[in-house]
């Protein structure tokens, strides 16, 4: 049991539209990380429908990355649509 | 329609079964092998704790006299339960818990399946809404008997150990008396002995799976649905009913 991967899970609630993470497990293999999913975190009605994804099949950017990734989009507002005149007849978007 | 004397006892049957392997698995709440096993099993446990909840409250509304689910739970002795033996056979290690839930889930999900069609409708409903956390029980436990069986050396050898101890409590699964004889006959409960090969083949297979033996025929014990244990009910009562004995009416 020592050596049972860990599990990244992700729930899609009642209303909502796409899976969203909830948290993390161990179990043997990936149905039995369901099993274990679904007692852990749907407990309380909280989904309908369960993913499972092993966390080390997970590739994730690097905090250490944040500058080179994130920041060069900061000094970019031109990417915002906030420089257009809208119509009145649209009303609030 | 049924005896009121004889559908009580058949719906404590059923009731006293959930409600003795539903407190033997709470026994492992906290001490389970890890974190996530620990949370499934109880919930398992709570799942069983739930369905006696239901059968017991009507079989006190069926007998008439105010007996709530509670009282039936905690104000009988021994001699009064009337659940299977194979349902207070101690824990022992983990894969003797899971055998016994193993026997147990895959009967259960061919009981009530049969009395989901009760013409009791009261009977039926409880069956229905059972039957779907039964199914969800009996999943786990042969994945953890295939897993446990056809694992390491000493998982199966444990594995097929405990599957043999257990076999001498599963004939009186299949025992009809002639209160369920009478109850069959009216459409309301479920001939027993009709589930017995279902449940070999099921079992079987799941075994053949898990490179496990099924056990040789052989002597089986019987009578807890007359109320004649093993000493472990008595061990179990002391327990339950430790509290409601010694603080009578207590609430929390």
């Amino acid at each position: 049991m020592q050596d049972w991967p860990l599990f990244e899970v992700f729930i899609r609630s009642q209303h909502g539209l796409s899976h969203k993470h909830v948290g993390s497990l161990h179990a043997p293999d990936a149905e039995t990380a369901i099993h274990y999913a679904r007692d852990v975190y749907t407990r309380r009605n909280e989904g309908v429908s369960i993913w499972v994804v092993k966390s080390a099949d997970i590739a994730a950017s690097s905090p250490g990355d944040k500058g080179p990734l994130f920041e060069p989009a900061n000094s970019k507002v031109y990417r915002h649509p906030t420089f257009y005149d809208i119509p009145k007849e649209v009303g609030h978007m | 329609m049924a005896a009121p004397a004889a559908l009580f006892e058949y719906l404590v049957r059923l009731g006293d079964n959930c409600l003795i392997l539903g407190h033997r698995l709470s026994e492992w709440c906290g001490h389970g092998p890890v974190l996530e096993e620990d949370l499934a099993l109880t919930n398992v446990a709570l799942d069983l704790i739930g369905q006696a909840t239901l059968w017991l409250e009507l079989a006190g509304e069926i007998e008439g006299r105010g007996r709530t689910a509670d009282q039936l739970a905690y104000l009988r002795d021994a001699g009064e339960f009337r659940n299977l033996l194979l349902v207070e056979q101690p824990n022992g290690h983990y894969g003797e818990t899971l055998a016994r839930q193993f026997y147990f889930d895959t009967w259960h999900c061919g009981l009530l399946q049969g009395l989901s069609h009760s013409q009791h409708p009261r009977v039926a409903d409880i069956a229905a809404k059972s039957l779907k956390e039964a199914t969800y029980h009996l999943e786990r436990s042969e994945e953890w008997v295939v897993t446990l069986g056809d694992g390491t050396d000493e998982s199966h050898a444990r594995m097929q150990q405990a599957i043999n101890d257990l076999w001498m409590y599963t004939g009186e699964l299949f025992v009809m008396d002639e209160i369920e004889q009478d109850l069959v006959a009216e459409g309301i409960a479920v001939d027993l002995a009709e589930l017995r090969e279902p449940w070999l083949k099921q079992v079987g297979k799941t075994l053949d799976e898990a490179t496990l033996t099924l056990p040789q025929a052989g002597w089986m014990q019987q009578g807890g649905k007359q109320g004649v244990h093993t000493e472990n009910l008595g061990f179990i009562l002391a327990d339950m009913q430790f509290l409601q004995r010694a603080y009578p009416n207590a609430t929390w």
